[in-house]
């Protein structure tokens, strides 16, 4: 009877301490998403008012208790927007110089890793670590004598100065090449015994085995002539060269006050949505260079 | 064989770079250091025929401005609030991305969102969230106020509206809205990284902890941070490195004024005192103002990795 009696109550102990086990294990889960979704909601609430102001009249806008949807939905904001900041222009530069700096770019990334990848000469070693040292310098410190350089070309307002100072990058270089090393050197060999040339072994098994480093390399390209702000900003005066970001500030100069913050919202949204866009499509591609390049833009 | 012939080629294929590194890079890094040590260089005097002595007058300048001293207060500041309350903030939410599943990649694709986007129209948005609208209020000709939606939710809380970004805002409440800006715009890459060096930790780690019936305190401070800290060393490093060059995200804010009306330039930085002394064709202080933020960052990294070498477990 007793021993018995020992039993269940044992049984019971352990019952409940399972039980318990289980609601802790609960209540962490349910503390969790609180936090997580919590965080979300910060981090997604400046989007959701972007497009919310975005759609409101001046007049609602300006109410002292705000809503939450506009009453009136105003898509002639987005038209006007698109008007006052003269977007075509600023889509369409940015688009040409993201384009033709991608291409180049690419171009350029590719025959150097190759070099430094495949190829053997005198000092390899020693350049490239050389490039590789420059990556730590900001780059500030170019843009003081590279303004000076341009200027004195007489490449100011140009198409030409927005690209080619940036055409070269030591890190989607170094990025390439350690792709490139990954490729057996025995196919190289290979191709080199039947008479392969160097390039087109490049352009049929290189570049194929490392498109994905090349496409993560294009969205980063494409995204930093999107966001670029300083350099176009110093070299550019005419409207007619203006990349979107600036062209965006220049447009709407006030940031406080009275200012008519439906248009400029809209304004925002429609550069902010191309970007994403891309990332909705791109995300595999985007999230794997970025985690590799600890860049922005 | 190979070796002797491909060695033209790899001077040709890489030639383009080079060319344009040289002209880009190598060159601005040498002249960079000329300025600096020519004092009161400046670009167009030389062009003049002004000849500059050489001294080091640029970087006793620089470092004597008041001017330079408030950039330089004002990027170290944010730096050393942004870098521990992003990073810390980043790590609790990939820990906790990284022990649920339902909704994980939903969640994970949500914190990625600021990083695509352009900092200076996002910084567009925080003003217009942080904003006042009718600065004359009690004057004759008041116009309809909404003291902006961050200060409707703090009243609806039961606090007090602020005056953020203003004319009439303090430095402190700049900074604050700075803060936030900033710490927003950097979690994404911070969990990118901690997240995916969380799911590179091997299972078994966790497994033996659960057999061992050791506590969720304990597991998190004795086997997720320390095989995480190569990956929290580089978000902290990275991180310095990028607050010390903090500037768009300010024009996005406030504007090329660089503060709110009245006080022009009261949030400006090193990189934004740069571009000031550029513009005004003094590139010998320029070039000494970014030799010291060079240095300033090459320390900071240098003292990161010396610890890092101390703590973190490879």
């Amino acid at each position: 009877m007793k021993i018995d009696e020992n039993i269940t109550m044992h049984q019971q102990d352990m019952q409940k301490v399972s039980v318990r086990q289980k609601v802790v294990k609960i209540l962490v889960q349910v503390a969790l998403y609180a936090f997580l979704i919590l965080m979300a909601i910060i981090v997604l609430f400046p989007f959701y008012w972007m497009i919310n102001s975005s759609l409101k009249t001046l007049d609602e806008y300006r109410l002292s208790v705000p809503t939450f949807w506009p009453h009136v939905v105003m898509w002639e904001n987005y038209v006007n927007a698109f008007n006052t900041a003269n977007l075509g222009r600023l889509f369409f530069n940015t688009m040409y110089v993201g384009i033709v700096s991608t291409i180049l770019s690419l171009v350029i990334t590719v025959l150097s890793a190759f070099a430094f990848a495949r190829l053997e000469f005198k000092g390899k070693n020693i350049l490239f670590a050389g490039l590789l040292a420059t990556m730590m310098i900001p780059g500030e410190l170019f843009t003081i004598t590279n303004y000076g350089t341009v200027s004195a070309w007489g490449w100011l307002d140009s198409y030409r100065v927005l690209i080619v100072p940036f055409l070269v990058s030591v890190f989607y270089i170094y990025l390439l090449r350690q792709n490139f090393l990954q490729i057996p050197n025995e196919l190289y060999l290979a191709a080199k015994v039947d008479g392969t040339s160097d390039l087109k072994y490049l352009w049929k098994v290189m570049i194929p085995l490392a498109l994905p480093t090349l496409i993560s390399i294009t969205i980063l390209k494409m995204m930093g002539a999107w966001n670029s702000y300083v350099w176009p900003n110093l070299v550019t005066r005419k409207e007619k060269y203006r990349l979107i970001t600036n062209g965006l500030r220049n447009a709407f100069t006030e940031t406080t006050g009275d200012v008519n913050y439906p248009q400029q919202m809209a304004a925002v949204a429609l550069v902010s949505i191309p970007l994403f866009l891309v990332f909705i499509f791109l995300r595999k591609y985007i999230m794997k260079g970025v985690s590799r390049s600890g860049i922005k833009g | 064989m190979v070796e002797s012939k491909s060695s033209w080629k790899a001077w040709l294929y890489l030639s383009p770079a080079l060319v344009l590194l040289l002209i880009f890079t190598v060159w601005p890094i040498i002249n960079t250091v000329r300025m600096a040590f020519l004092e009161n260089y400046s670009g167009l005097e030389a062009i003049g025929g002004r000849s500059f002595s050489i001294g080091i007058a640029n970087f006793t300048k620089v470092i004597s401005y008041k001017k330079f001293l408030d950039c330089l207060k004002t990027t170290v500041l944010l730096c050393v609030i942004t870098v521990p309350v992003s990073s810390i903030l980043a790590l609790l939410i990939a820990v906790c991305l990284n022990s649920i599943k339902p909704l994980s990649r939903m969640l994970q694709t949500i914190f990625f969102l600021p990083y695509v986007t352009n900092s200076i129209a996002i910084g567009m948005v925080f003003a217009a969230m942080f904003n006042i609208i009718g600065n004359n209020i009690g004057s004759e000709n008041e116009i309809i106020t909404t003291a902006g939606i961050i200060n409707n939710i703090i009243e609806f809380f039961g606090g007090h509206a602020v005056n953020w970004i203003n004319a009439g805002s303090t430095y402190a409440a700049n900074m604050t809205v700075m803060i936030i800006y900033i710490v927003w715009n950097a979690l994404p890459f911070k969990i990118l990284i901690l997240l995916g060096g969380l799911q590179s930790i091997n299972k078994q780690y966790y497994e033996a902890a659960k057999v061992d019936g050791t506590s969720r305190k304990r597991i998190f401070a004795r086997i997720t941070v320390p095989l995480l800290s190569p990956m929290i060393a580089y978000v902290v490093i990275t991180g310095f490195i990028g607050g010390f060059k903090e500037y768009s995200s300010i024009v996005g804010v406030f504007g090329k004024t660089m503060g709110p009306a009245g006080a022009d330039k009261r949030l400006n930085t090193m990189v934004g005192y740069i571009y000031d002394s550029l513009s005004l064709n003094r590139q010998g202080l320029a070039s000494a103002a970014a030799l010291i933020l060079f240095a300033i960052i090459l320390l900071v990294t240098l003292v990161n990795l010396y610890v890092s070498k101390k703590k973190v477990h490879y």
